[in-house]
């Protein structure tokens, strides 16, 4: 902060460099309206609900691509595919195809599907072997094995998804509300601010989608935490 | 009436390393078999060729058809996040806490050890649950390698008493290098010649 406000005094320029000073007055500028929760709700929401799919659809299909070699030579290559498609590209081809209220969330879920799915896949992958012999000779149903020995195993590995996940879900969904420039989101906010010369904006905003973030991977991991075998 | 399990000149290798050639074996029905014999003997294969965890590479294993199986494996294979009694829910057609607590009391575990997450147990606590998992349920081929293993022998006497309980009426397989635990449990001997290849 020392090192920021030293910086800013000697650019001079607050449009350049806003001081932490000005970002904090703006910050407190903000917080008390309406509109700062609204745009806070309206992203968190979208960039939220795509995360919560990825999570869910990666989940499901590396369950399906285990299970099965045929779901695993059609989905392997294609969530690889998306992993190497620049962000961008996927905003503007979401921007064609999609409505644009759609953006952020589909862009959220397409940037953290091969995550989930990579790392859940790996996980089923390296199931303890010893673990599903125990549960082959007792015959221990399936819901019972998923439940007490298959989630424990997977969580790890779905815990380190959600980490990386949450953070890139927010980077990428706030680039497609800034390339979108999505009526009344976070990333609305920064494209004015960048109209306007606003760095006491840009970065006020920045704090908050940060702070966002962060909160967001505290809340996941949480929710991790309390599947099976998630204390452990 | 089952037929019993048999195996017949059965050859079993990993890699090029024959752990045993043409072995034939037969669990008595209803009653204990001690399988004996060094280490590397080749004991446990016999274990996983009984549970269908291995196949011959030569010879045939019978009588497996309709068989309810349970074992107490080397390591514990526990689920270490569950507690001692939903470890052995878990196996159980219809899993009752009571009941579990029931046998695991009988089996020696203290109460205060019950609903712990099973990797806070001591080694001696851990395998005792192994052994109520394999016993409570209704398995009629049971399977036991070195059960006693990690049991402080000043304990172990309600143990015993436990699985001899459990045991009567089924068919078991008991892997030992002790001749005094197969002779507790009144089971045949059968003793395997040593092979210098390492346990699987």
């Amino acid at each position: 902060m020392a090192v920021w406000q030293v910086i800013a005094w000697s650019v001079g320029r607050d449009f350049i460099l806003a001081s932490p000073v000005a970002v904090v007055e703006r910050l407190i500028e903000l917080v008390p309206t309406w509109d700062f929760w609204t745009t806070i709700g309206l992203s968190l929401f979208r960039i939220t609900l795509g995360f919560a799919l990825a999570a869910v659809v990666g989940s499901f299909l590396a369950a399906l691509a285990a299970a099965y070699g045929i779901v695993d030579a059609l989905v392997t290559p294609l969530v690889s595919a998306i992993r190497s498609v620049p962000v961008a590209s996927f905003i503007i081809l979401v921007l064609l195809w999609a409505d644009s209220s759609k953006l952020a969330t589909i862009t959220a879920f397409l940037i953290v599907l091969p995550i989930v799915y990579a790392n859940v896949f790996q996980g089923i992958r390296q199931r303890d072997r010893k673990m599903l012999e125990f549960a082959a000779v007792f015959r221990v149903p399936t819901r019972r094995r998923i439940l007490a020995i298959d989630v424990p195993a997977v969580l790890p590995y779905f815990a380190a998804a959600c980490r990386i996940g949450v953070g890139l879900a927010w980077k990428s969904g706030v680039a497609a509300e800034v390339i979108g420039v999505i009526d009344g989101s976070i990333g609305e906010r920064l494209y004015e601010a960048k109209i306007f010369l606003d760095s006491a904006s840009l970065l006020a905003w920045t704090v908050v989608i940060v702070g966002l973030s962060v909160a967001c991977e505290a809340v996941v991991l949480r929710l991790v935490k309390r599947l099976p075998g998630g204390a452990a | 009436m089952k037929s019993p399990i048999a195996l017949r000149k059965v050859t079993r290798r990993y890699d090029d390393v024959v752990v045993f050639d043409k072995l034939t074996l037969e669990l008595d029905e209803e009653h204990v078999t001690a399988v004996m014999g060094s280490n590397g003997s080749g004991k446990t294969t016999i274990a996983r060729l009984v549970l269908g965890l291995d196949a011959a590479d030569g010879g045939t294993v019978s009588g497996l058809d309709g068989r309810r199986p349970a074992a107490v494996f080397q390591e514990n294979r526990l689920c270490d996040h569950l507690s001692a009694v939903n470890n052995v829910c878990l196996v159980l057609d219809h899993p009752d806490r009571a009941y579990a607590e029931e046998h695991l009391r009988r089996a020696g575990l203290p109460d205060e050890a019950m609903h712990r997450p099973v990797r806070t147990l001591s080694g001696g606590q851990r395998r005792r649950v192994a052994i109520v998992r394999a016993l409570a349920g209704d398995a009629d081929l049971v399977v036991m390698d070195e059960p006693f293993s990690g049991i402080d022998a000043d304990s172990k006497a309600d143990l015993v008493q436990y699985i001899r309980d459990r045991l009567r009426g089924r068919t078991a397989l008991l892997i030992t290098h002790d001749a005094r635990e197969a002779k507790q449990f009144g089971a045949r001997v059968v003793k395997l010649p040593a092979r210098a290849v390492p346990n699987s």
